[in-house]
């Protein structure tokens, strides 16, 4: 199969390109709702037994979903499940654990139940750009469709109750996947970041020290879901977020105003390492691919559109690069194949 | 510095979380770090999370657990065997029946990782109508105990009849 046969049948909706200028900063919406049946013990505490009974009730729960089917971990390779993790589908620990769980996913995999991950049910709905509140419309409509067969665990005081106390209440996490370049370059990342801290969200990097993100992508989601409305957890991110596009919108500006020349040439230079390189490390690979989308997003690179960069993010990481190819890979090889997918798809 | 996850390979990548201000660090060789799949988007909780969590949960605070015998299985759940100590240690909840065992021992907890510690969101349709006539038994009982203290009987009876009735309803629905 062509690479591009490859990547249209492979990746999911979230990796699509959306229109519109926060789309530039946002790069996808996530809302996650976490469920558990009631009496059942949770995952972790669960016997094969009781694993198996919440499988049975969740299915019995789906029928008449038909746009979803059923993935069980056990009939997955080790390479389908880390690419299924690195498109954001399912956990880690759904990728390790040896346990009776599954993904029911749809079609466009933009909406997915994971079943004896942490918790018995987790629902998420993934889209492209910056749709939290169409996110939450459809994770909120798949909750209560399975609700109306399932008796979850719930208590006035408490709201949903969840195997971990950090997700009790509500069960609700959101988070938006934002790719920051003009802050990183300007400096001012970090004191963006310690500001998102202090307002009770979380803000995870990627590699590198303290905020430094691989990619300059970070995630900035919900930490409390207790005590809040679902309205007001989404709309805190929302408004924090929309503050950081316009810096972000801002510092690229500046940098365009100010350092055009700096800019160009980094973009370049980023470009012409990833279509003549012959191997290349993922977070390498990364800090580049985030260069290039900087220059396409600031129309100093009209050879591509931002959409790749997506594609590539996920494309060149293990799982992925192992089933495109499908075999085994070692840390190497993977560096070299790697090099390849970039070339051949910035070619194309 | 030696990898946190694998304890073997050079650590050579920080990961950093920030959690409502406080600096959550890991150091982990290149390999972990790609396993555990860093990039993913919230995909799990990072493990130090749960270890903060118990962290929270002061073991010196705990009665003295680990001496007592089996005669009192007051710190133990009925329904999924998860034992108070247990708990501490790993800072998660083994079922939903959980959240009633250690309800003394979670709820300043949940005020100090949620801030708040009681629900305002979502109630479940099914059992959620079981909520709303709950609330209403509750309410129909105040106005009941003040009308035996005004001495109210006639009014007083009226009520317990519809409190009465409100319960059946309540058994019958079959919820919770
Ligand atoms: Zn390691
Ligand atoms: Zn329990």
């Amino acid at each position: 199969m062509s690479l591009k046969g490859f990547i249209d049948k492979n990746l999911s909706r979230w990796i699509q390109e959306q229109e519109g200028k926060t789309s530039e900063v946002v790069l996808s919406s996530r809302i996650r709702l976490a469920r558990n049946l009631n009496d059942i013990p949770f995952p972790f505490l669960a016997d094969s037994t009781d694993q198996s009974k919440v499988v049975e009730l969740v299915r019995d729960a789906m029928e008449g979903q038909k746009d979803f089917s059923y993935l069980s971990r056990k009939n997955l390779s080790l390479e389908d499940r880390q690419a299924l993790m690195e498109k954001h589908l399912i956990s880690m620990q759904l990728v390790n654990d040896n346990k009776d769980s599954g993904l029911w996913l749809n079609k466009d995999e933009s909406a997915s139940i994971m079943v004896n991950e942490e918790d018995h049910i987790r629902i998420q709905v993934l889209l492209p750009g910056f749709e939290l509140e169409e996110a939450r419309k459809k994770a909120d409509e798949l909750d209560d469709a399975l609700e109306q067969k399932l008796n979850y665990g719930f208590n006035e005081e408490k709201g949903y109750l969840t195997s971990c106390p950090t997700n009790v209440g509500t069960g609700l996490r959101a988070s938006v996947m934002v790719h920051l370049p003009g802050l990183v370059l300007t400096k001012q990342i970090n004191k963006v970041l310690t500001a998102v801290s202090q307002l009770g969200l979380a803000v995870r990097g990627i590699y590198g020290e303290g905020s430094e993100a691989a990619g300059n992508i970070l995630q900035i989601s919900n930490q409390i879901t207790l005590g809040q409305r679902e309205e007001e957890i989404i709309d805190n991110i929302k408004r924090v977020t929309k503050q950081i596009i316009d810096h972000e919108h801002n510092a690229r500006k500046w940098l365009l105003n100010e350092k055009k020349i700096e800019i160009k040439d980094k973009v370049h230079r980023a470009y012409g390492v990833l279509s003549n390189a012959y191997t290349i490390s993922s977070k390498e690979a990364l800090e580049l691919l985030s260069q290039v989308k900087l220059g396409i997003d600031l129309q100093l690179l009209d050879k591509e559109s931002s959409q790749i960069f997506k594609e590539l993010i996920v494309l060149i990481r293990p799982g992925y690069l192992q089933k495109l190819y499908g075999q085994k890979l070692s840390e190497k090889q993977r560096d070299i194949k790697r090099a390849e997918v970039i070339r051949e798809r910035l070619r194309n | 510095m030696v990898c946190q996850e694998c304890k073997k390979k050079q650590a050579t990548v920080h990961f950093t979380k920030i959690i409502n201000g406080e600096k959550i660090e890991l150091k982990l060789c290149e390999s972990c770090a790609e396993q555990r799949g860093d990039l993913d988007f919230d995909g799990q909780q990072p493990f130090s999370v749960h270890q903060l969590l118990a962290g929270l949960l002061d073991l010196e605070e705990m009665p003295n657990v680990k001496g007592q015998t089996t005669t009192s299985n007051a710190g133990i759940c009925k329904n999924c065997g998860l034992t108070e100590m247990q708990f501490a240690k790993i800072g998660r909840l083994g079922c939903t029946q959980c959240y009633q065992t250690f309800g003394a021992r979670l709820n300043p907890l949940l005020k100090r990782v949620q801030g708040r510690s009681s629900h305002n969101g979502k109630v479940p349709k099914r059992s959620g109508g079981d909520i709303k006539l709950k609330r209403e038994i509750e309410k129909l009982r105040e106005s009941l105990n003040r009308y035996v203290i005004e001495e109210k009987f006639e009014d007083a009876a009226v009520l317990r009849d519809k409190i009465k009735a409100l319960e059946s309803e309540l058994t019958q629905g079959g919820g919770a």
